[in-house]
């Protein structure tokens, strides 16, 4: 009853600004803009928006797995090293977050851009201009260099908490330092791995501000189409749909993902005699 | 004990009382002295002489001059503004539309009629910028600044020939080096002079042929824009934008090696106004800073420093003549006589335009293909790897089970 209790206050958080919210955009996703009647034309709709739904889950899918392939190594080196190295290495990795996210964005428009610093840097070398932003290379850079912190930071929790005397075990037992790593560290480190991915992959495929900063006329996200219905179009309603529709399809990723941690949990991993 | 209780009892009842006469006692002083009654002004971005560059900052001389405070906010598009007017949420007393947004918003009952006799400057008023297409009544409306639409150019990157007309825009020569308008009717109104259109046409057709020749034009667009034109133009991250013409006066200044032409096949002319929406809670104080800003010599001042074109001769007169006599910012006749206003469009056809623009915006380039290739060869890779642990770990399982068993 007590532990109930203590939940109160988050509950009622809960319920005033997200799961009230998530009615509305129900509501008005289901709901004409005119007559306000029922219907379902917001999400017949979605057809046309179908290739940028797929381009956005298409890049923070490649943001992610970039994400993974940089933070797995640096969360084990940091997790592998003594307490108080971490300690300044885990800080080092948060701050850049101690920046405003906009502002870190900008930064790298005036370094990519036509007459931004690297091109002028490289003009000096006798190297034209290269085309560094807008495009989908610049739009994926944005999301690594914003979300990396995500990635790292729970692959480290989980593998820091890793007991060094398994490790050992697998090695008395014979195993090779790869197989250790193959055969323990990465089965025991999937609820990071899972969650890591999460933490990128959603905010990466509804992110607009970065492919409004960094990506060109060609790049446009689902959640430039989402943030222009709101904005300038006023459409709140195909907004809302759209906005449905792209939850819909990260649960269902999620589902899927989750799908395989959770048939590690029921092993219980290594650890079970 | 209870005598106690009693005297702090009555203690508070003093107080109370004190307390709640006060207001009576003090009511007309206060007023007088500290009431600090705020504006909420929304105001597209850099719009306004704000003390930078020796002028004047006119919030601050009109809190100076009246003691209401202003908050000052800005938008950059006419349908970010109605966006904000009909969700509702704030409340501003004084906002700017365009003539087009002007229409709209009146023919929506968003904004509300303005006592004229708190405006005495407004006599001011040159008699061509009143009776508009969009007020006919003058009810609503008072005019801020008029201007025009053309096209800035670097003289350093763009050849002098190619200038001219609304075709620069859609030159390939200049890929990647071209911005344009961030919003529907600016950028449909330079379609349709391409096309030869009315800027005010309605028919369905010529605009689905002005969405498709925008199309045309999205793969040399570096960027759709509205305020980040003046930082891209003089940093020459672009080299060619359709812009205002009091905006291009403004950049001149930071860089000189812009141009400006206003197209041979026509260019809109716009007037943009006061307007005081219909939630407005302080409508006469809002009225006290139109007139502040109508006084001939703040409206001098403030669009010598804006570079538009201001709607009353007088003002001309508290202008550096040097601005007075721009043929950018006071084009002449004949200039003049090739644009065109916007009027109020049908909500069909604004409707029509908004999807229109949106398709246009938001429909999948070149490398769209690409993409998805990449996408799917991404998602197959995952599941594979994914379907290949679980496999995996089948096996261990049945191994184990065996073993056990």
């Amino acid at each position: 009853m007590k532990n109930k209790l203590l939940a109160g206050p988050y509950l009622l958080w809960m319920v005033v600004f997200t799961l009230i919210p998530l009615g509305i955009m129900v509501y008005y996703a289901f709901t004409d803009s005119i007559s306000g009647g029922f219907t379902l034309e917001n999400l017949a709709r979605i057809g046309t928006y179908m290739p940028i739904f797929l381009r956005s889950m298409g890049l923070a899918a490649i943001a992610s797995i970039i994400c993974l392939v940089i933070g797995y190594p640096v969360a084990y080196c940091i997790a592998s090293v003594s307490p108080s190295w971490q300690k300044i290495l885990s800080m080092l990795v948060m701050l850049p977050m101690c920046m405003s996210f906009l502002l870190r964005t900008l930064a790298w428009v005036s370094l990519l851009e036509d007459t931004g610093i690297i091109n002028q840097l490289l003009g000096h070398l006798g190297i034209g201009p290269l085309p560094l932003i807008r495009n989908n290379g610049a739009v994926i850079l944005g999301m690594v260099y914003n979300y990396l912190p995500y990635m790292i930071t729970p692959l480290y929790t989980v593998l820091m908490k890793i007991d060094p005397r398994l490790d050992e075990a697998a090695q008395d037992l014979g195993c090779n330092r790869m197989q250790v790593f193959r055969r323990v560290t990465l089965p025991l480190s999937v609820p990071g791995i899972i969650s890591g991915i999460t933490m990128v992959f959603v905010p990466a495929v509804s992110t607009f501000y970065i492919s409004q900063k960094l990506g060109g006329t060609s790049t446009v996200l689902i959640g430039d189409v989402i943030e222009s219905q709101f904005k300038t179009a006023y459409n709140p309603n195909l907004g809302a749909a759209l906005s449905l529709v792209l939850m819909v399809m990260v649960l269902i990723c999620m589902g899927i993902v989750n799908h395989f941690s959770s048939d590690d949990e029921e092993e219980g991993g290594v650890i079970t005699p | 004990m209870t005598k106690i209780v009693s005297r702090v009892g009555s203690l508070l009842l003093a107080l109370a009382l004190l307390f709640a006469m006060a207001p009576a006692l003090f009511t007309t002083e206060a007023k007088a002295a500290d009431e600090t009654v705020s504006i909420n002004v929304y105001n597209w971005g850099q719009y306004i002489a704000d003390g930078t560059d020796g002028y004047m900052d006119i919030n601050a001389a009109f809190t100076e001059a009246t003691g209401i405070k202003v908050n000052y906010m800005t938008y950059d598009t006419n349908e970010s503004l109605y966006t904000k007017l009909k969700t509702g949420g704030s409340t501003y007393d004084i906002i700017i539309p365009s003539d087009y947004m002007a229409g709209r918003l009146i023919s929506e009952g968003l904004v509300q009629e303005i006592d004229f006799s708190n405006i005495p400057n407004y006599s001011y008023i040159d008699e061509a910028y009143k009776n508009t297409s969009y007020d006919p009544d003058n009810k609503y409306s008072v005019p801020y600044t008029w201007g025009t639409v053309g096209i800035i150019y670097n003289t350093k990157y763009v050849d002098e020939a190619d200038i001219g007309s609304w075709d620069l825009l859609w030159n390939e020569k200049y890929s990647g080096k071209i911005l344009m308008f961030d919003n529907n009717r600016d950028a449909f109104a330079a379609a349709e002079a391409k096309l030869g259109y009315s800027l005010n046409t309605t028919d369905e057709a010529a605009l689905r042929e002005c969405a498709a020749e925008l199309q045309k034009q999205k793969p040399l667009v570096q960027s759709y824009v509205m305020d980040q034109i003046f930082d891209k133009m003089i940093r020459e991250e672009a080299w060619i934008a359709p812009y205002y013409a009091g905006d291009y006066l403004w950049m001149l200044d930071d860089n000189e090696d812009l141009g400006f032409y206003f197209p041979e096949e026509g260019f809109n002319l716009y007037i943009d106004c006061f307007m005081i929406p219909s939630s407005a809670e302080h409508k006469t104080e809002a009225e006290a800073y139109i007139n502040f800003l109508l006084d001939p010599e703040v409206c001098g001042q403030n669009l010598e420093y804006l570079g538009y074109s201001a709607p009353e001769s007088e003002a001309k007169n508290h202008m550096d003549p040097e601005v007075a006599e721009s043929e950018i910012a006071y084009p002449p006749e004949e200039v003049l006589a090739r644009g065109e206003s916007f009027s109020y469009l049908p909500p069909e056809t604004n409707q029509l335009m908004d999807a229109l623009w949106l398709e246009v915006k938001t429909d999948g380039g070149s490398s769209n293909t690409t993409l998805i290739i990449a996408a799917v060869v991404v998602v197959v890779l995952i599941a594979a790897v994914l379907i290949f642990i679980s496999i995996n770990k089948k096996k261990k399982k049945a191994r184990r089970g065996r073993s056990a068993g």
